[in-house]
């Protein structure tokens, strides 16, 4: 193999597998590590500079990062990464001395931001400390977005969404609220410099399926109906309530629902439990609220008597794993198809980003599909004025894309206004490599492996939280369990690194190291080679680091795959070929980073 | 000395051996000597032959003297009974070790400077009434732990730290083991464990007195250009003889190892008490790794060349060892009874009779 390149930012980027995985690239061990030094602001601002929402998306991400935490791949249970960046949130004290500076002369640009979600504010965040002119334009009455009409109260209260959408708002945007857009053209009209649509993915998936029409005063499409609980329309729910879906948005509904006094409440979802698209912690809640969730049921018919629905006719299927494509298919199980009574139904199905408001006729093109045609890296679409970002770019997703597209959108429409060019001028992401040694025996992080379980965040009580849609039912780590969850991390940002010249192939790190990653071996193709090493090295996602060739004509190979980032090779090593070194990583972004 | 603690999670595909364990199970307590020390190279080759060959961790009697390499039991075999006796006795502790509980695998080790100095009276008797046991020198040609006045082993013209040259002629433990009666007689390389866990394999499993020379730098006093023991001398002078290879008890050769073409004469195989063997790969066909005067020859030429003579340089694997010339009872003394360890009267009487 050739000797890796540590100094191209994406080789220790990756060795950093939450920030590898977190859209926004979150640099996610600097929060922990002030978290657990208490600096809850700073740790809060850290966040806030890459994912713009960390009161919010500490309680509602979908935490990208866990899964990738290595501490799956070492001990089975990640770090509660989201709990933490919530840790931030609650216990920070005063940001204002942090925010950035606002120019006080605009530069004359003006930017309008269509739709009022993360996606747009994101964007106004990162433009107006470069002196742009932001107006944004959003039908609903307040900002917010999704995070306000489709993630009820109980998961997100309105104090925290309040926060920080109004941090945004009041950086200086003008804000048109209650403002419908019907038309693209109109805008168009207004001749901003620039545009950027964050309408969202707005509309909610129908079925069609006998009996529909019939019964369309019973069924409500389940986004609307969170939006209408959300802005004080809708108060309740009466009967039995059947949520047809198995995404968040279901859960979020069965669990409104309970709130609101629905009788009984049921999921039905036609595929099977472990594909359902809801993250499983949703789920758990759900069952936990002793919400039932009945898989493999296929509607085929809503009844209905008098005008008045009176229940639902599921198929039944089982999920068969497809041999060829490793899918799953669901065959007809041959049981008979199964009835079951409702009074209401909502329709979570899935949502589609929907722009009936852009003229076709304007030189910005959609696909087959109906989504924009876009540029993934400059999301900039056909109309070179015309920026998107968040779900109304390439469908529904998390908040975490949203910020993530609206940082490059903001940079887009930024060089789009210097008259730059929107890909050969883009700053490059960097890499910095500080290292952290402070004495012969003495590192500036806490190099320490903590063997503790994933610590348990703390619910409200149950009967108090079924009672009220406004109590929120998961309490955060206090400040005590905050410091133990954050200690589990393994600061992986904190890269091992190997200079050749200096080492005496001693086989002192070899011997130290706990997980096996060290091997010195002649060199070879990579498969040969991760054959061959200490401990097998069977996970090709995971990079091998490879020194120059050494003195003995060896090399020196490093499996990144399962390091604690302990330093036991750094602290052993008699010449300090191996040193522990912090890598930040520089990810561009407008704002913060502006210069 | 290293502060943050060795994490007790391991590779999660770290291979079990037959007793359900894991080379971590071997482990002993984080190592207190300066990193990059040979020394700590040697306790993990220790680690991995006691591992891979399935031994029970804790049946082991490991005794040393003083020195760094004295230290070093701390950092093996956590499970197991030690014994850190005062300086160059480490021989008479283990002597009494293996007679008192034959059953215990006895492992010593021992300094250059413990066993070439202090110790060598002690050296040479335990060498002559062939304890069954390992016997390891963790030679760096000083002595490292009172910061490297040069030792008995240290070649003549050698430098210290700040260029002042030995003055005296080396003292060769292998030379002395090969002459006073050792059966198994090594020597290897701290940096490199593909010839060493092999060797501690087949000593581990020799029946009789089995010495290794373990030539193991020191870093901190004798790793410098003016010396004979440093990483890149020995990797510069060493010359392997004899390459061992262990054989387990079940081992079957590969199709890609039976048609690998040996000269002949340069491989034959030593059978091991425990079924097991040891292939022995010879560079020179006319090497004989049983001849004692021979071995002796070879090591004592080669070091007027100034080569480091390293691999299995004479193995006899029918010598009897101290219980088979003693004659001593099958029974570890803790495991007889009061009737047997006191048999009376009668039987004083009896001894007394017959040499009257
Ligand atoms: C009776 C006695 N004499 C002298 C000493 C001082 N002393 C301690 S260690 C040592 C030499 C150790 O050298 P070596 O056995 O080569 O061990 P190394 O530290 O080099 O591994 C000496 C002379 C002592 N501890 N006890
Ligand atoms: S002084 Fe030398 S022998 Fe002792 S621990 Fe340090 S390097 Fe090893
Ligand atoms: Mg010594």
């Amino acid at each position: 193999m050739k000797a890796t390149d540590i100094r191209d930012p994406s080789y220790f980027h990756k060795v950093v597998d939450c920030q590898w995985a977190c859209p926004a690239h979150t640099p996610v061990p600097d929060y922990i590590r002030l978290i657990a030094e208490e600096r809850y602001t700073e740790a809060y601002m850290v966040n806030w500079e890459s994912n713009v929402f960390p009161g919010i998306l500490g309680r509602t991400c979908d935490r990208p990062c866990e899964p990738a935490c290595r501490r799956v791949r070492t001990e089975e249970k990640p770090v509660a990464i989201c709990r933490l960046k919530r840790v931030a949130a609650d216990h920070k004290g005063d940001i204002s001395p942090y925010m950035p500076a606002l120019p006080t002369r605009k530069n004359g640009k003006r930017i309008a931001l269509l739709g009022a979600g993360p996606a747009s504010l994101a964007v106004a965040r990162d433009l107006l400390p470069l002196g742009y002119e932001v107006d944004l334009f959003d039908r609903d009455p307040a900002g917010g977005g999704m995070m306000r009409s489709q993630i009820p109260a109980f998961r997100l209260p309105a104090d925290v969404l309040e926060e920080e959408v109004d941090l945004i708002l009041n950086m200086g945007v003008n804000a048109h609220f209650n403002y419908e857009i019907t038309s693209m053209k109109d805008m168009l009209d207004m001749n901003y410099d620039a545009y950027f649509v964050g309408t969202g993915a707005p509309r909610g998936r129908d079925l069609d399926l006998p009996g529909r029409q019939e019964v369309d005063a019973h069924i409500s499409i389940g986004i609307d109906w969170l939006g209408s609980v959300a802005f004080g329309h809708t108060h309740s729910i009466s009967g039995k309530v059947i949520v047809m879906g198995g995404g968040n948005t279901a859960m979020d509904c069965c669990r409104t629902s309970k709130r609101l006094g629905a009788e009984s409440v049921t999921v039905v979802v036609r595929s099977a439990f472990e594909v359902m698209k809801a993250s499983d912690w949703e789920k758990e809640e759900a069952l936990d609220e002793r919400i039932p969730i009945v898989n493999n049921r296929p509607p085929k018919e809503f009844v209905h008597e008098n005008g008045k629905l009176k229940g639902v006719v599921f198929g039944c299927v089982k999920p068969v794993r497809d041999e060829a494509s490793g899918r799953l298919r669901y065959e007809p199980t041959g049981e008979p198809d199964v009835y079951m009574e409702c009074d209401h139904i909502l329709m979570a199905i899935g949502q589609e980003n929907h722009c009936p408001w852009i003229e076709r006729d304007i030189g910005l093109e959609f696909d087959k599909w109906d989504c924009p045609i876009l540029d993934e890296t400059t999301f900039q679409s056909t109309h070179p004025k015309v920026f998107f970002g968040g779900d109304s770019a390439f469908g529904p997703e998390n908040i975490i894309w949203a910020s993530a597209h609206a940082h490059q959108a903001a940079i887009s429409i930024h060089l789009f206004c210097q008259g730059k060019d929107l890909k050969e001028d883009r700053p490059p992401e960097g890499l910095n490599l500080i290292s952290q040694k402070m004495g012969v025996h003495e590192w500036s992080y806490d190099a320490e492996h903590d063997p503790a379980q994933r610590f348990i965040v703390p619910h409200a009580d149950k009967s108090k939280a079924l009672g009220n849609i406004k109590v929120e039912v998961e309490l955060g780590f206090d400040r005590a369990l905050g410091a133990r969850e954050a200690q589990r991390c393994l600061n992986c940002d904190v890269q091992t690194v190997f200079v050749e010249p200096l080492c005496i192939e001693c086989d002192a790190c070899v011997d130290i190291c706990p997980m096996d990653c060290i091997t010195f071996a002649s060199n070879g193709d990579e498969d040969d080679l991760r054959a061959r090493l200490t401990a097998p090295a069977e996970n090709a996602e995971q990079d091998l680091y490879v020194s120059e060739e050494l003195p003995t004509g060896r090399v020196m190979v490093k499996d990144e795959d399962v390091c604690l980032h302990c330093g036991l090779c750094a602290e052993r090593c008699p010449t300090n070929a191996w040193d522990m070194q912090k890598s930040a990583i520089h990810i561009p972004q407008l704002g913060t980073y502006a210069a | 000395m290293t502060f943050v603690a060795k994490p007790r999670v391991h590779h999660p595909q770290l291979p079990l051996n037959d007793l359900g364990l894991n080379r971590r199970d071997y482990e002993g307590a984080v190592s207190t000597l300066c990193a990059g020390c040979g020394h700590d190279s040697v306790s993990a080759a220790i680690v991995q032959a006691c591992a891979e060959l399935s031994l029970p961790p804790h049946r082991f009697a490991k005794i040393s003297g003083i020195g760094c390499s004295s230290k070093t039991p701390s950092y093996f075999l956590n499970a197991s009974h030690g014994f850190n006796a005062v300086h160059g006795r480490m021989p008479s502790v283990a002597t009494g070790a293996n007679l008192a509980n034959r059953e215990l695998h006895c492992i010593g080790v021992s300094g250059d400077g413990d066993s070439a100095s202090i110790g060598i009276g002690q050296f040479a008797h335990i060498v002559r009434r062939r304890i069954n046991m390992l016997y390891i020198v963790d030679n760096n040609g000083t002595y490292g732990l009172t910061k490297g006045q040069f030792s008995a082993t240290n070649d003549k013209g050698s430098t210290s730290k700040k260029g002042v040259p030995n003055l005296y002629e080396p003292i060769d433990l292998v030379s002395m083991a090969l002459q006073i009666g050792a059966s198994f007689v090594a020597r290897s390389f701290s940096g490199d464990k593909q010839q060493l866990v092999p060797l501690l394999k087949g000593a581990l499993l020799h029946r009789g007195f089995a010495f290794i020379d373990v030539i193991s730098p020191c870093v901190a006093f004798n790793n410098h250009n003016g010396s004979t023991k440093s990483y890149d001398y020995v990797r510069g002078h060493g010359a392997s003889v004899v390459t061992a290879d262990f054989l387990p008890k079940d081992f079957i050769a590969t199709a890609a190892e039976t048609v690998v073409d040996y000269a002949p004469g340069t491989t034959e195989t030593v059978a091991l008490p425990d079924g097991s063997r040891l292939r022995l790969s010879k560079l020179d066909e006319s090497y004989d790794p049983h001849d004692r005067a021979h071995a002796l020859a070879h090591v004592l030429e080669a070091q007027q060349r100034g080569e480091v003579v390293t691999g299995l340089l004479y193995v006899d694997p029918d010598a009897s060892d101290c219980h088979e010339i003693l004659d001593t009872v099958e029974t570890p003394l803790n495991a007889l009874g009061e009737a047997e360890l006191c048999p009376g009267q009668g039987a004083l009487d009896r001894i007394n009779a017959g040499l009257r």
